[in-house]
């Protein structure tokens, strides 16, 4: 069958990638005049759809249920430049569709922002998907984590063949209760692990207050076991196999064994297991996605940028990464990719930074942190809210060491830019 | 050569911590700092509030104690300053009975004079009731005159007050729950930008006695120093009679608030 909105919307595909243009433009058109081509499209593909979602890390884990897949053969469509809503999928198909509307592809992995995803879902009920965590992230624009976990709650719901949740997330975790359709697998962590991984109820808790009793944990798929300095064990069928990572970061780490459970669950064919030797192999090979904790080389020596946005996020950055022996700068951003309110650095601790102090402090709220770290007892270089003078200062006052740069995102954006200038950085799409 | 991360040691515990004492000046006295139901309701940044009035009682050679008060705890005695925070609804349904439990006890002490800080969903809570959209009426502790009702409506930004008593106060709103003041207190002030207790009065927060009630996260009291202060003069008078103050280094909060008060809402 021929449909006339598939050569309209590339047509404006190309003409606004000629002028220039986002990617959600030509999404628009092809929804607006052919509502069924998204779901029409993906239907047709021999392992159906999975949907990634959570609060923290969707990026970096849909890379590497990508590559995973590949790994085992499989030809993966994703929506790789991050549009991560409904409209920039409809705009990645479009691009990827011949002009009859079909899709080379075997399974589709999508990065959906919690919100969006609910819309897609309605649209296209997924076969697989993967719910990650719910943390304290963008609440201004959400309202509550309980609301947060509610959108993942609707993902799971319309699900139609399995769902991996986090065993660890307890908002996550209890999504399994609501379900009567889907089957559902975990992703978990070793006990000795746990702590590095504070979930904001346990996170909020003063010292000494009792965290409220675990439930009976479920089986996990693929639970971590342990992380090494260059390697980490996973278990999976009863037996622990060690493997080498790339990947930077435990909370990185933790969303390969999340990586692992839903490629293994999609990688099954005709009842047999899928290849984990294989799956292994290629899990060792990714490197982190675009700023989530990846090196450069500037004056000979690395430059480390963090992603930091939530208060998790930025603890797990600080225990993953210790202060010894590297020259520091924050970078904090209030923009609306940002979220407005710096209420979460109240809730990271920054004892770690008090042996080496910070060297600079940058960004819009470069003086709330000032003010946060002040409140911290850690002694402070020198603050500036301009990112290219306050990163000037930074580097060539520490010629000599390793240097590390914690960032929300937009800083991290002007970061790259700045970086560009004198050493090479990954271009992004 | 990349370098690595090294190994995650495992840490105790999960809970914040005040930094170590390094001061050898003998103190000028102990204040006991209570935070109300700090497992249920602390979010958005409360635990700044109570690590702001415990460093700066420091900074005023005083010595803190800080203490909280969950759910089924006993309640501790001699109490010199509350500090309280906000929470999700899901907390504030966990909270609900044990309060009303402690009516009496924080009634006495908010009429004796005790100084607390209460925000947002405690804020709610420590007045008459709040009715929810559905029509449920959660009951309050009445320490305070004031009703809340929730909205469709989230509240949310930047925050810029006006207070006789403190100046510009700063700060972040984020809720749906709807307040209206009665005769029985006054508004911590009027808001410069954003809304507030309610989208119609101009007002935000509550003043009775020595308790302010407000809305505002950001954290609070960190770029408000002048509240902050507020609540440890007023703890140490009741407590010594008279307090001398030391000399916080406030230049970056006073930076802070330039650049906060010129981000959008
Ligand atoms: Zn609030």
């Amino acid at each position: 069958m021929f449909y006339f909105s598939i050569p309209l919307g590339k047509l404006v595909r190309r003409v606004s990638r000629l002028r220039g243009g986002g990617s959600a433009l030509p999404g628009l058109v092809v929804e607006k005049i052919d509502p069924g081509f998204m779901r029409r499209t993906l239907s047709t593909l021999p392992h159906g759809v999975a949907v990634v979602s959570g609060t923290n890390g969707k990026t970096t884990t849909t890379k590497m249920v990508v590559e995973l897949l590949e790994s085992q053969g499989l030809k993966v469509f994703t929506n790789r430049t991050g549009s991560n809503f409904t409209r920039g999928v409809a705009a990645a198909l479009l691009g990827e569709v011949d002009w009859r509307g079909r899709l080379d592809a075997d399974v589709a992995i999508l990065e959906l922002d919690e919100a969006h995803a609910v819309h897609f879902v309605h649209q296209v009920p997924p076969r697989y998907s993967l719910l990650l965590n719910v943390l304290r992230d963008q609440l201004d624009r959400f309202g509550e984590i309980d609301k947060t976990a509610q959108l993942l709650q609707h993902i799971a719901a319309k699900t139609t063949g399995t769902v991996v949740l986090n065993r660890e997330d307890p908002r996550v975790a209890r999504i399994a209760e609501t379900l009567n359709g889907p089957d559902v697998l975990y992703f978990g962590l070793d006990d000795s692990l746990l702590s590095t991984f504070p979930n904001d109820d346990e996170m909020r808790a003063a010292p000494g207050s009792p965290v409220p009793p675990a439930p009976a944990k479920p089986h996990a798929d693929v639970v971590l076991r342990r992380v090494g300095a260059a390697d980490a064990d996973f278990e999976y069928d009863g037996v622990t196999a060690t493997t080498p990572m790339l990947l930077r970061g435990v909370y990185n780490i933790f969303n390969a064994a999340a990586a692992l459970t839903l490629a293994r669950a999609i990688a099954v064919r005709d009842g047999q297991v899928a290849d984990n030797d294989g799956l292994l192999k290629a899990l060792a090979q990714v490197a982190p996605a675009f700023g989530r904790g990846e090196s450069l080389v500037v004056d000979g020596l690395p430059l480390d940028l963090v992603l930091v946005k939530n208060p998790s996020g930025f603890r797990l950055g600080l225990k993953s990464f210790p202060a010894a022996g590297y020259a520091t700068m924050i970078a904090i951003n209030d923009n609306y990719a940002d979220g407005r309110d710096m209420s979460w650095l109240w809730d990271v601790e920054f004892d770690t930074l008090r042996d080496g102090g910070v060297d600079q402090l940058t960004g819009s709220r470069a003086y709330d942190m000032a003010l946060r770290l002040q409140y911290d007892d850690v002694v402070i270089g020198g603050v500036n809210t301009e990112i290219p003078a306050a990163l000037a200062t930074f580097i060539s006052g520490a010629r000599d060491k390793p240097k590390r740069i914690f960032c929300t995102y937009t800083a991290m954006l002007a970061i790259r830019r700045e970086l560009a200038k004198i050493t090479t950085v990954e271009v992004v799409s | 050569m990349t370098p690595r991360p090294e190994e995650n040691a495992n840490t105790a515990s999960y809970g914040h911590e005040l930094p170590p004492e390094d001061s050898a000046a003998p103190s000028k006295g102990t204040i006991r700092v209570l935070q109300l139901y700090p497992r249920d309701m602390n979010i958005y940044g409360d635990w700044g509030n109570a690590l702001v009035l415990a460093q700066r009682l420091r900074w005023h050679g005083y010595t803190p104690e800080l203490l909280e008060y969950n759910v089924g705890d006993e309640f501790p005695a001699d109490v010199d300053l509350i500090v309280g925070g906000g929470g999700q609804d899901s907390g504030q349904l966990v909270i609900q009975d044990d309060l009303l439990s402690r009516e009496s006890v924080l009634k006495d002490l908010a009429e004796d004079g005790t100084p607390m800080l209460v925000i947002c969903g405690l804020y709610q809570l420590f007045g008459k009731f709040f009715k929810t959209r559905t029509g449920s009426v959660i009951p309050g502790i009445g320490i305070l005159d004031v009703e809340t009702h929730g909205t469709d409506e989230r509240l949310i930004g930047n925050v810029a007050v006006s207070s006789s008593e403190f100046g510009t106060v700063l700060g972040y709103e984020n809720h749906s729950g709807q307040t209206t003041l009665g005769p029985g207190v006054s508004p911590l002030g009027t808001t410069a930008k954003g809304t507030g207790n309610n989208s119609n009065d101009g007002q935000e927060g509550a003043r009775y006695r020595n308790i302010v009630a407000s809305y505002l996260h950001g954290s609070l009291l960190p770029k408000n120093p002048a509240l902050a202060d507020f609540l440890i003069k007023t703890a140490v008078d009741r407590k010594y009679g008279s307090f001398s103050p030391g000399a916080p280094d406030d230049s970056y909060a006073d930076l802070a608030r330039k650049h906060a008060g010129r981000r959008p809402r």
